[in-house]
């Protein structure tokens, strides 16, 4: 096995994860402001997905282009979702939460299927089968481009939430939900619109996604749990720890793809969450619980 | 006899010194009140003695046994039970079922737990609400129920923690009548207060607490013109 | 004792129903039977003790496949394999318990942990060749006109009245604990840890006891899973789905009541089966309608009715609080 093997699964793993790690920036975003467990979050990342597909086989816009209208698309569904659905849940026990999403994600997955059929759509642009070259270590387009969509996307949101005004307020309703009331900010209107910024961020790391792999209904709860793992491991209200906890997940799954076995991907991830929620549950660069 | 012994008690919460060489006598059947202004240190003495953390430096003497360390199941067997600032009851139980759960650390069976909750829901005059949710209480009574709880434990030391907050004066005086009545029957309690009304009326002994450290002790009349006392509540140039 | 009278009706009626029913309807009452079981099981960890647990198909999985593999590898039956199954479960409970309450994890956490842990154990499985891996284990199907209870092969009657005694078994054992001492307990710490623990109760100790005999409970559902299906699969058995369906009752009908989870199992199976005919009835044969006529009715249960359906109906009827 050599090492320029190893280094090209290592770097593919690393891109892939900056996608992976947009996508669990949006459940962090939505999980540490509104504190709602989106069990639906792959779902919303597989519709992203097929409306790429879609997109792409009606116009044959690129994914890297389609994010645009279908981020803002998904802003505004998941704007509508917390506020029309979801907001009276926040003060309701914690299982009610659950099986409400858990009703969406099954919802969503199988209104999918009905529209879309079992099979496996995919995207094909033109430089999905280019790549760089530096020495013997390669660097696919479609993956860096992808990657470097997720990286512009994040940094986006993290000045959103660090330099404005509503960002700052939103992250003042994280910390403080009574106290934010109190100061008179519209915590449900905020709340609205992180759920949306999140749904956003879920969109472009799905379109970004189809460039890398193919989309099926039934891939929502496998992307569910990913984004779960990440988050708990990169740190729950670290946007950073998102970003970081992708790019550690998919370089170690690809890892354990070459050396352990292809199935065995998630396995390891699972044993990852296991360790991390017991021995460090804020994750690597979170605050403490 | 002292029922419980603080001795040379120190607590810090990163680097910050909450409780410093605390010491202090509860004698057994007295009724003394740990009063101080905000951040003194009472309630962490308080979270001490229930077993809620344990000490950095000192020790807790419980009827000539060390607690200190313990943690609260364990406090609430050797017979201290202790209520809770912000009230907590079993929401979702029925005002008799809350205090089933107490008795039931006494009587293990259930018929005879029942019957021993019954009891003390008398004499807290809650009996006719026995069946009642707990949630559906109005403040004070919730109070009674978690009195009415942690005595059904039967407790030799009773903490209460700012049992009198957000009671309006006739309700604080007929909660400081159930108190002086349980403590005639020999019931030991210690109590935590901001209420002055009813540490005046109540307590026999009072510990008062500065920056984590003990600066003066005695009897109520006396400690309140103590010049220490006085500057801190009221600042320097304070007079009687 | 208008809970009792009714309470003998319907048990009645659930011995005598293999009289008056045809096969199909019999299995989908077997159906219901076994949800409202593992429904019972999950509740005496979620509804009593507070604990959200949403991999509960780990212990289907587990006793399953200890019983299956017991009964066709060593030719040991079920009733023998049953012990195994329990042993089992109730160890892989305990440890997930002991990690868990040891290092404070619990709320969305813990239910992540119980989830983790079963996807954990479905991947692995699907590597055991020994147990046939991701195609499967599989018992042999001697005629289902036998009646061979000792080693569970028989006919639909059979395996509905094994069903229906296991599912009597757990709401008789789930009374009685309800009313007893560990009853009060759970229930206080599912409602105020702290102030349980300032009562005397050492929570942790009886949150790991919710959970053993939750898993223990579980694990008979898997034993039974296996001879009446006689396939494993453990992308089926193991999967979140599997935990999701076994939650679905008691939330419809009543987290932490008595007869919520059987109420709910009944409710949703019957819907279930309502729709498959409706769908199919209608040529609407698309893969996802039945699932997506679930999914809402579940929403509209979740948003209009969260203490699900049985505790507005035991008052409608008059019967006490705790049932």
């Amino acid at each position: 096995m050599s090492a320029s093997l190893i280094a090209n699964v290592v770097i593919a793993g690393v891109l892939t994860g900056l996608v992976y790690g947009l996508m669990a920036l949006g459940l962090s975003v939505i999980f540490g402001v509104v504190r709602v467990v989106n069990f639906a979050h792959g779902e919303m990342m597989t519709i992203a997905m097929y409306a790429a597909v879609l997109l792409f086989g009606a116009f044959r816009l690129d994914p890297l282009l389609a994010a645009l209208p279908v981020a803002a698309l998904f802003f505004a569904l998941g704007y509508a979702l917390q506020a029309g659905l979801i907001n009276p849940f926040i003060t309701r026990p914690e299982h009610s939460q659950f099986i409400l999403l858990v009703a969406v994600a099954a919802i969503l997955t199988n209104v999918l299927l009905m529209v879309f059929g079992p099979d496996a759509r995919n995207v094909q642009t033109d430089y999905m089968l280019d790549s760089w070259a530096i020495g013997q270590v390669l660097f696919d387009k479609a993956r860096v481009y992808a990657a470097l969509a997720a990286l512009a996307t994040a940094a986006g949101l993290f000045s959103f939430f660090r330099y404005s005004r509503t960002g700052t307020a939103i992250r003042a309703c994280a910390d403080n939900h009574l106290g934010a009331l109190i100061v008179g900010l519209n915590v449900k209107h905020l709340y609205a619109l992180t759920f949306g910024l999140g749904a956003a961020c879920v969109a472009v790391a799905g379109c970004m996604m189809t460039l890398l792999v193919e989309v099926a209904p039934s891939v929502g709860p496998s992307y569910t749990l990913l984004a779960f793992v990440i988050v708990i491991v990169g740190g729950l209200g670290s946007m950073p720890g998102a970003l970081l906890g992708g790019v550690l997940i998919g370089a170690s799954e690809a890892l354990a793809g070459l050396f352990i076995d292809p199935s065995a991907k998630s396995m390891f991830s699972f044993g990852l969450l296991i360790l991390v929620l017991l021995l460090r549950p804020q994750g690597l660069l979170g605050r403490k619980p | 006899m002292a029922l419980l012994a603080v001795r040379a008690l120190s607590k810090s919460f990163r680097g910050l010194r909450a409780v410093s060489g605390a010491s202090f006598d509860v004698s057994e059947g007295g009724l003394m009140a740990l009063i101080g202004p905000n951040g003194a240190g009472k309630t962490t003495i308080f979270n001490m003695a229930a077993g809620v953390y344990a000490p950095d430096e000192g020790e807790i003497v419980f009827a000539g046994r060390r607690i200190d360390g313990l943690r609260p199941h364990q406090i609430c067997a050797a017979g201290i039970g202790r209520t809770f600032q912000i009230v907590k009851p079993f929401a979702g139980l029925s005002v008799l079922d809350n205090v089933i759960v107490g008795a039931l650390q006494r009587e293990p069976r259930v018929p005879r737990a029942r019957a021993l909750a019954l009891g003390i829901l008398e004499k807290l005059d809650l009996a006719a609400k026995q069946d009642l949710p707990a949630s559906s209480l109005t403040l004070p009574d919730r109070k009674r129920l978690e009195v009415a709880r942690a005595l059904a434990t039967g407790p030799r030391l009773l903490l209460l923690d700012e049992a009198m907050a957000g009671l309006r004066p006739t309700e604080c005086d007929q909660l400081v009548a159930v108190f002086r009545e349980l403590n005639r029957g020999g019931l030991t309690i210690l109590l935590i207060e901001h209420v002055m009304r009813a540490v005046m009326a109540l307590a026999r002994q009072v510990v008062v607490l500065h920056h984590g450290e003990v600066i003066a002790r005695g009897a109520p009349a006396e400690v309140v013109r103590d010049p220490a006392v006085l500057e801190c509540y009221l600042g320097e140039d304070a007079e009687v | 004792m208008r809970a009792g009278a009714l309470l003998a009706v319907l048990a009645a009626a659930l011995v005598a129903l293999p009289l008056a029913a045809n096969s199909y309807f019999l299995s989908v009452a077997t159906l219901v039977l076994y949800f409202a079981y593992t429904g019972q099981a999950w509740n005496v960890m979620m509804g009593f003790a507070g604990q959200l647990s949403l991999g509960h198909s780990l212990y289907v999985g587990l006793g399953a496949y200890a019983a299956a593999a017991l009964f066709t590898k060593f030719g040991v039956g079920p009733w023998a394999g049953m012990w195994l199954a329990m042993a089992l479960c109730v160890a892989a409970g305990v440890a997930i318990g002991l990690l868990a309450f040891r290092f404070g994890i619990s709320g969305v956490y813990f239910a992540l942990l119980t989830i983790a842990f079963a996807e954990f154990t479905r991947i692995g499985f699907d590597h055991i060749g020994w147990l046939g891996g991701p195609g499967g284990l599989f018992l042999k199907i001697e005629g289902r006109k036998t009646f061979d209870l000792a080693n569970l092969r028989g006919g639909q009657t059979m395996f509905y009245y094994v069903m229906l005694a296991l599912a009597a078994g757990a709401f008789a054992l789930c009374a009685w604990l309800l009313r007893s001492r560990a009853g009060y307990y759970w229930r206080a710490i599912r409602e105020d840890e702290e102030a349980a623990r300032a009562l005397g109760i050492n929570t942790f100790r009886w949150k790991l006891l919710a959970v053993a005999i939750s898993a223990a409970m579980t694990s008979l559902a898997g034993v039974f899973f296996a001879f009446y299906y006689n396939n494993l699969f453990p992308e089926q058995i193991f999967h979140i789905s599997q935990s999701i369906e076994i939650i679905l009752g008691p939330i419809v009908g009543g987290i932490g009541t008595l007869f919520g989870p059987i109420l709910g199992a009944a409710m949703l199976t019957a819907l279930a089966d309502a729709l498959n005919n409706l769908v199919a009835a209608m040529g609407w044969d698309i893969p996802g309608v039945k699932q997506v006529f679930y999914g809402v009715i579940l929403l509209l249960v979740v948003v209009f009715v969260p203490n699900g359906i049985w505790p507005p109906l035991a008052k409608r009827l008059g019967l006490g609080r705790g049932s």
